[in-house]
């Protein structure tokens, strides 16, 4: 039976098996009808909604300070960046000035969440693909990340930091020396990332020319950030609709040109590269001064419609607030990378392998709450 | 000098014979005495034997991992896998209700059982051997290969899409990697003259095959290892459990004991592979020799039999681990390729080389 109610329909000699909503490689309750024949995938079906808790409906109860705290809750590997995405919007409602030095560390903290995040990407990919050793690595430099996360904020993964005005606290006096520290390691450790991984024949094998997702595709199914950048869509938030300084700072936006995963596996360890870059240029310069612009007790929007998008480590994450001139929003609306970049696994899974379902779910770097919010 | 353990094993093996002789006034009796001790001996040693590669992989994995692996339940926890098998021993055997229940109680067995009987003609030291008969390696190859009957029955009876891919698969994978395994096989045979174990070992008395004969042996001993790897269904060549894709394939729907006894075979097996990669190519129970080198060659010869032979099939073992904790998987059709374009051509160039080798005496 289909979600209609209509009795599914197999070809002769076709198979349907259900992967997921609990299987090791979905990463969460991602629930993937796939019909068979024998190895191969004729047609993949996504069923989403088994961790939807409604964050958009709470966000609408939630003050404009409080709200914020919920989207902690949708990609939860890039908090920061959730947060910073909802703070920028607040504050574009307000029309406040964000202290030089609150944008920097803001900056800072969404560079090292997206270093953290490709880290657990590359950790996850490596299990996806059969070989366990690359997660521990991928961790023992993200613990040190988030061991810095921890000692900013207080929480090692749904960190609440970004606040509209600035940030919440100033930053540790340790911060800037552990940060340097950390990409010393991490400099160093992504070179036993690609001996261990990039340049082993089973793992290229596996990525080269599977799932080949054209630039068409990409732009019509709404494709963001590494996974559209990886056919060579240009569409990094950060270069086109710059935000918090990125317009002063020297990096590159990563393409590839090829579209298969190892095009997507190779944009995200070259993004890593340039956060590294981002953050070498920041950690130095951190300017003086407050970390938080004054607002009110209350937080109020004017009557309108504030929309901000970020790039996130995953893509495009876009918040869309409607006010009533009230303290809460009247509607908001998340346009989250994730719910995309899901649609472009029926379409690559065609004709696939299921070994190669699994390389695609694990380079589109899904994060399933993401999905559902 | 004398090897430190000389205390024979045969000797107190042939004590024990003429004491049962003596006892139960010889015939069959005997005979079937010392079968059921053979059989238990053997089965407490390779339980034993099968904690120790547990523990032993856990560790390998905790040191490529960078952590620290087992260490609570007993010292540097070695008793870990003493406690897992006794929760698994307690855990709830559930057997699924639409399963063939005949079929599916009998798959472990058949596994384990195929399992078992390739360890009778190893070698485990000088004059220790079950049944060193005359076609001791095809024996193995013929019996090791039984496992497959075992999966594929596991994978049916279980009533389960994810058991029946993974079931399929080892059956295409077994299949196939058998020949390139049967195949290095038979470049040892060709320089042997012989398939029995115990003639296999006394001609590496001058050097081990390895050393011996060039590099074609060098060659057999690598697709020995890739294919046998293969065949007892380890990483990078685990698609028939395939965590990640079929989330444990032929034995999904197993757990207890029943799982256990998958685990065990898997443990035999790669005991089982390695000891024969240590026999034919690493010189089995034999010690290194350097030339003529009577001071060196002394000492090595004061190390016990057993314990070269237990020594080289851990280092096969450790290899195959680590092997495991690198590799990524490969896919079934890129499996496929690498047995059917790579492995057996060169194994069959490779088997025509050695053949070579042995008609014009071109080795050592």
């Amino acid at each position: 039976m289909n979600l209609l109610g209509e009795p599914e329909v197999t070809e002769e000699g076709e198979f349907i098996i259900n992967i997921g909503p609990q299987h090791p490689s979905t990463h969460g309750v991602l629930h993937l009808k796939v019909w068979l024949d024998g190895e191969t995938i004729k047609k993949v079906e996504p069923h989403i909604g088994y961790i939807h808790r409604s964050i958009e409906k709470m966000s609408e109860s939630l003050s404009y300070r409080n709200f914020i705290y919920v989207t902690s809750r949708m990609d939860y590997i890039s908090a920061h960046i959730n947060n910073q995405a909802c703070a920028l919007t607040v504050e574009k409602g307000l029309q406040v000035e964000v202290p030089a030095r609150a944008r920097v560390v803001r900056v800072l903290l969404a560079e090292l969440t997206r270093l953290a995040s490709h880290q657990l990407w590359w950790g996850c990919t490596g299990l996806d693909l059969g070989a366990v050793t690359p997660f521990f690595y991928a961790f023992r430099e993200r613990e040190a990340i988030l061991d810095i996360m921890e000692e900013t904020c207080g929480a090692r993964l749904t960190q609440n930091f970004m606040v509209p005005g600035g940030i919440m606290y100033d930053i540790h006096p340790n911060f800037q020396n552990r940060v340097k520290t950390v990409l010393i390691q991490v400099k160093e450790k992504l070179k036993e990332y690609d001996e261990l991984v990039t340049d082993n024949v089973i793992f290229q094998g596996r990525v080269k020319g599977v799932g080949v997702l054209t630039a068409e595709d990409a732009i019509s199914l709404g494709i963001t950030g590494p996974s559209a950048r990886a056919s060579g869509v240009s569409c990094d938030v950060r270069k086109w609709f710059p935000y918090e300084g990125y317009e002063n700072l020297q990096f590159d936006e990563v393409l590839d040109t090829g579209g298969d995963c190892l095009a997507r596996y190779m944009v995200r360890m070259r993004e890593m590269k340039q956060s590294i870059h981002i953050i070498e240029q920041l950690i130095d310069n951190i300017p003086e001064g407050d970390f938080q612009a004054k607002t009110k007790m209350v937080i109020k929007l004017p009557k309108g419609e504030f929309y901000q998008r970020v790039e996130t480590a995953r893509g495009e994450l876009g918040v869309y607030i409607v006010s009533d001139g009230g303290s809460s929003p009247y509607r908001i609306k998340y346009r989250t990378p994730n719910f995309s970049n899901l649609w472009a696994l029926p379409v690559l899974a065609k004709n696939a392998k299921i070994g190669d379902l699994i390389s695609i779910m694990a380079t589109l770097d899904l994060i399933i709450p993401d999905i559902d919010r | 000098m004398k090897p430190l353990l000389e205390i024979s094993l045969s000797g107190f093996a042939s004590q024990i014979d003429a004491w049962l002789n003596a006892a139960l006034g010889g015939g069959t009796l005997v005979v079937a005495t010392e079968m059921v001790v053979t059989g238990v001996v053997l089965l407490g040693f390779l339980v034993v034997l099968c904690f120790f590669l547990g523990y032993m992989e856990r560790k390998v994995a905790g040191f490529i991992e960078i952590r620290l692996g087992p260490n609570r339940v007993g010292p540097k926890g070695s008793l870990q896998i003493v406690a897992d098998t006794v929760k698994l021993l307690m855990k709830e055997g559930i057997t699924p209700a639409s399963s063939d229940k005949f079929l599916f109680h009998l798959a472990p067995v058949i596994v384990v059982t195929a399992a078992l009987l390739a360890v009778a003609p190893i070698a485990f030291a000088k004059n220790l051997q079950i049944w060193d008969l005359n076609i001791g390696l095809l024996y193995v190859s013929a019996v090791s290969s039984l496992a497959v009957i075992g999966i594929l029955m596991a994978g049916w009876s279980s009533y389960n899409k994810y058991s029946l891919l993974g079931a399929m698969r080892s059956g295409a994978q077994i299949v196939s990697y058998e020949l390139s395994v049967g195949l290095s096989l038979i470049s040892i045979v060709a320089l042997t003259g012989s398939l029995k174990i115990s003639d296999i070992v006394m001609a590496q008395q001058d050097g081990w095959w390895i050393f011996k004969g060039h590099i074609p042996v060098l060659i057999s001993f690598v697709i020995f290892l890739i294919a046998s790897t293969a065949e007892i269904n380890r990483a990078p060549f685990d698609l028939t459990e395939a965590e990640q894709e079929l989330t444990g394939g032929y034995h999904t729907e197993y757990s207890g004991m029943k799982f256990a006894m998958f685990l065990l075979a898997e443990y035999i097996n790669l005991f089982v592979v390695s000891a024969i990669a240590a026999t034919i190519f690493l010189g089995g129970w034999m010690p290194f020799h350097l030339g003529h080198w009577q001071a060196f060659n002394g000492i090595m010869d004061w190390i016990p039999s057993s314990m070269w032979f237990m020594g080289k099939t851990l280092f096969v073992v450790f290899i195959i681990m680590q092997f495991r904790w690198t590799f990524p998987r490969l896919r079934i059709d890129q499996l496929l390729n690498l047995e059917w374009k790579y492995l057996l051509p060169i194994s069959m160039v490779n088997t025509i080389l050695v053949a070579l080798i042995t008609i014009m005496g071109w080795h050592f």
